[in-house]
């Protein structure tokens, strides 16, 4: 048991997706701000067919090239729900949901194409799937956390601007703020955590990352700053406890691991969180009942003369 | 029938009750329910393989219902808790998917039910799990579901169609009149989660959010009044999984995956030709208009 914590590319793993779920906590955070979480489940569906595409053009498994090919197929699946939403009454739920289902339909006839012709190197491609952070090698490793690290530092660097941006949107234009480049490196981001994060965790659940801490988070607090770091630190926890326990069985995938990490911090949240928690509500509750009464105790009644 | 004929024959029946239900998830604006909908019914389905140990059809169709019914609970009391509705979708359907994957890949083992299976559907199986019906002999199971679950799903609309439109374009008049709105919420939910798995053999969890939301877009492009859309929605649902079948067996792929491909296809052509809110019509009208 302990040496799996010992043998150094298991060391590397753990960091890489501790890393992965802090900067998916955070982005998860702008994105729950911007009231688009469930974006972030379309686009990372969308992602497959050019995971595939970019598989089937090299006939190995090289992951730096494999992550632009998801970015491109990502990018295109979200101007296309941008397009969809502006320029037809098809509303922005449905868009996603088509975009979502069509792009992952894409993705797995190409890969049943894939996986016919390619014999046995195709085993890492069911991976994106599902996600199996075992499988990552070093190289992998690098690139999730080059990544992970430049999204950390664009949140950290920028915090200010996100601010405006999320929450007054018209004082940034007074202020000179491009929305449209905000906009743009919003999505960016978005997509980019996206795609490093299917190869640990799958593209089905990726989302979960994005979307539990901030949610999570947002129980605890209700300054904008410590929800962000509570969401970083939330989704690097899930993301560490997640791979650790998929690590103990053989062959068992990791980001459902993750995901109901992610989801154990979601339910201590709800019922101990100290902003809106449920604990915290019925003992308010509780408080007011003893102060209503205390205040509307009855005035000692006069005595009332019978009238008889 | 040959083989190929039931074949067809199912997807037709998922095309059409498909897209029947989509065209009120879509004008409901809840088209991502559908989606988590779709995938937390699988873990109704472990659930009821795990307690009958078998995987026939009708402990399944109990175990989506109540999957679909707890999801829509879920939902709900998130959202009654403060966190955003697509929030709280995010979170209760990844959660009970990931349960559902976990109970697959650790406690059932290499049983028959497997994630692939699960997700992608193989609608080639159907023939061969046959059942005896009277009068119309053997029948494939997947497909005498399928029939049942279609007429459920016509009667319940078309015996409540009035109702139905109220809930649906203004809940707050159907409230007003004293139809149970909330009610109707749930029997809705319900419909929706027996149609996913339904079509759950035919098509797998995924695939059945193309076939509810794309062909219901498509339509709600082509046409204002609420039966056509349904007609119409039904057909583009009947066209894309024969011409999905096709286009599979033509260049050996997925069918499931071609099927949600052809209804893009189709959702394609209706977003750049349809004449009333169509892409082009939109550059064509104005010009129409200046010469008049």
């Amino acid at each position: 048991m302990l040496d799996i914590f010992l043998s150094p590319n298991a060391q590397w793993v753990l960091f890489s997706t501790l890393i992965l779920g802090t900067a998916a906590g955070m982005v998860g955070c702008l994105s729950y701000w911007k009231r688009q979480s469930l974006m972030s489940d379309a686009l990372s569906h969308a992602a497959l067919p050019g995971v595939v595409i970019a598989f089937s053009i090299l006939g190995y498994k090289n992951l730096p090239f494999m992550i632009f090919g998801a970015a491109v197929s990502a990018f295109i699946g979200a101007w296309l729900i941008q397009l969809i939403r502006s320029s037809s009454r098809v509303k922005e739920d449905a868009a996603m949901g088509l975009i979502l289902s069509v792009f992952f339909g894409l993705g797995i006839m190409l890969l049943t194409v894939v996986s016919r012709k390619g014999g046995g190197n195709q085993a890492g491609l069911d991976s994106f799937i599902f996600g199996q952070a075992a499988s990552m090698v070093r190289t992998d490793v690098y690139t999730m956390m080059a990544v992970a690290i430049v999204i950390i530092a664009v949140v950290i660097i920028g915090f200010k601007e996100w601010k405006l941006f999320l929450f007054d949107p018209d004082f940034a234009k007074g202020l000179g703020l491009s929305s449209r480049l905000m906009d743009g490196l919003y999505l960016a981001m978005l997509v980019l955590v996206i795609v490093i994060g299917i190869q640990a965790v799958g593209v089905i659940l990726m989302a979960a990352l994005l979307i539990i801490p901030p949610v999570s988070a947002h129980y605890w607090t209700m300054s904008f700053k410590r929800m962000l770091v509570l969401s970083a630190i939330f989704g690097g926890g899930s993301g560490l406890l997640g791979t650790l326990i998929s690590t103990m069985g053989k062959g068992w995938p990791t980001g459902p691991f993750i995901v109901i990490a992610s989801a154990s911090i979601f339910l201590v949240s709800v019922l101990a969180g100290t902003q809106r928690g449920l604990l915290v509500r019925a003992l308010q509750l509780q408080l007011q009942r003893k102060q209503h009464r205390l205040e509307s105790r009855p005035i000692p009644r006069q005595p009332v003369k019978e009238g008889k | 029938m040959s083989y190929e004929g039931w074949i067809l024959l199912t997807a037709a029946l998922v095309g059409i009750s498909c897209g029947v239900m989509g065209v009120f998830l879509i004008l409901r604006r809840m088209a991502m329910m559908a989606d988590a909908i779709s995938h937390t019914v699988l873990l109704g389905i472990v659930t009821a393989y795990l307690i009958t140990r078998e995987l026939s059809g009708w402990h399944m169709l109990v175990g989506a219902i109540i999957a679909g019914l707890l999801t829509a609970v879920f939902v709900q009391w998130l959202h009654s808790l403060g966190v955003q509705q697509d929030a709280s979708i995010g979170v209760v359907f990844t959660t009970l998917f990931a349960i559902g994957v976990i109970m697959i890949a650790t406690k059932t083992g290499n049983v028959h039910l497997d994630v692939q299976h699960a997700l992608m559907g193989e609608i080639t199986f159907v023939p061969w799990q046959t059942m005896e019906i009277p009068l119309l002999g053997e029948v494939p199971q997947a497909t005498f579901i399928l029939s049942i679950v279609l007429a459920i799903v016509l009667v319940m609309i078309l015996a409540f169609y009035k109702e139905w439109k109220i809930t649906t374009f203004d809940a707050a008049l159907a409230a007003s009149l004293g139809i149970p709105v909330m009610l109707m919420h749930y029997v809705f939910m319900t419909l929706v989660s027996i149609t996913t798995v339904a079509s759950f053999d035919a098509v797998g969890a995924i695939m059945v959010v193309a076939m509810l939301i794309t062909p219901a877009a498509a339509a709600y492009l082509w046409t204002d009044k609420l039966s056509i859309m349904l007609v119409l929605s039904a057909v583009f649902g009947v066209l894309s999984a024969i011409g999905g079948y096709y286009i599979a067996s033509w260049i050996d792929t997925s069918i499931s995956g071609s099927m949600a491909f052809a209804t893009g296809i189709l959702f394609l052509i209706s977003f750049i030709g349809s004449p009333r809110h169509g892409f082009i019509s939109r550059y064509i009208r104005p010009v129409t208009l200046a010469k008049e």
